[in-house]
């Protein structure tokens, strides 16, 4: 494959890549507006437990938020680390 | 303009290499934050030591909150854990502080040394010895197998790849988290130089501070899940 596409062709591919792959952000975004609504909706029903429902809200957030982070992290590697870009 | 990863400066960087059995090993950015926070570390604990030394029976000043960080670790290590608690105190209370710390010390200029995966893996990986150990220790190796085949036999390789995932993702999880937020900090003052004054200190709130304490927090809990899943009904009084 060396010398088929030029370094900046590849880097502009790897930027498209990257975007693309923080589109996984979506999932955990509305998975946490869920979570936050439901936790929302029990505070309400029940105002005496706000501590146990918000610490237990955090943690499956933070659970949630993982795929994205995955997505993220694929970004960050086509941007930083540029695994595609030949080596010379 | 081309900007590369190193005009940001969030990268781990070498400081200084040498040879050994053939191979050059680097010491990096990692190891002197990772140091950093180690000695801040010990140089407390050694404080803590002389104050509880000569503890009051009504504490005052450093007693007071020495003893009201540890009466918290427990408490939150207790409720999660109820009777299999006792044995785990130590070990969670001191990865708690050392995440916790090693988080908040973005705020002090150095690179959070959880932002580096060679750092979080091996919490991933103790976490992950934990577990099977206990596993092995409470629920016997019939129980073990006999978990590993539910809810068919044919369900063994499944079941084998998510208890492997389970320290993958817990490190990767803490990793991406507090790499997102040095990157995004790094994102900040590298390209906004011009106007980058005192409002930064907003998203260093949010990031280091609120994001650090929250993926602490998460980690020791779902170690804590974890383990206590492993011992499941098999515990002794």
């Amino acid at each position: 494959m060396n010398g088929m596409f030029n370094n900046e062709f590849i880097l502009g591919c790897s930027a498209i890549g990257a975007g693309l792959a923080v589109i996984a952000g979506i999932g955990p975004g509305v998975g946490q507006g869920i979570a936050a609504g439901h936790a929302a909706a029990a505070v309400g029903r029940n105002p005496g437990a706000k501590g146990d429902v918000t610490s237990t809200m955090l943690l499956g957030q933070a659970v949630a938020e993982t795929t994205g982070l995955y997505g993220l992290l694929i970004a960050m590697l086509l941007l930083f680390v540029k695994p595609l870009v030949p080596t010379t | 303009m081309l900007l590369t990863a190193n005009d940001l400066g969030f990268m781990v960087e070498g400081v200084f290499s040498f040879q050994l059995g053939g191979h050059t090993l680097w010491i990096t950015t990692s190891h002197i934050c990772l140091l950093i926070v180690i000695l801040t570390l010990i140089i407390f604990s050694f404080f803590a030591r002389g104050a509880m030394k000569k503890a009051k029976e009504v504490p005052t000043g450093f007693q007071n909150i020495v003893e009201m960080i540890v009466e918290l670790l427990d408490g939150m290590i207790k409720s999660t854990m109820g009777k299999n608690a006792k044995g785990f105190l130590n070990y969670i209370g001191t990865i708690f502080i050392f995440i916790l710390f090693s988080n908040l010390s973005g705020l002090l200029g150095l690179r959070p040394p959880t932002a580096d995966y060679g750092v979080t893996f091996p919490l991933g990986v103790l976490t992950f010895t934990l577990i099977t150990v206990n596993k092995f220790r409470y629920q016997k190796v019939s129980g073990v197998i006999k978990g590993l085949c539910e809810p068919w036999p044919f369900w063994l390789p499944i079941n084998l790849i998510g208890d492997f995932a389970v320290p993958i993702s817990l490190s990767l999880r803490l990793f991406a988290n507090v790499l997102s937020g040095t990157v995004m900090m790094a994102l900040v003052y590298g390209l906004l130089k011009v106007i980058a004054y005192a409002w930064p200190a907003v998203l260093h709130v949010y990031f280091d501070m609120f994001s650090g304490a929250i993926q602490t927090y998460v980690f020791c809990m779902l170690t804590m899940t974890y383990i206590s899943d492993a011992i499941g009904d098999g515990a002794k009084e």
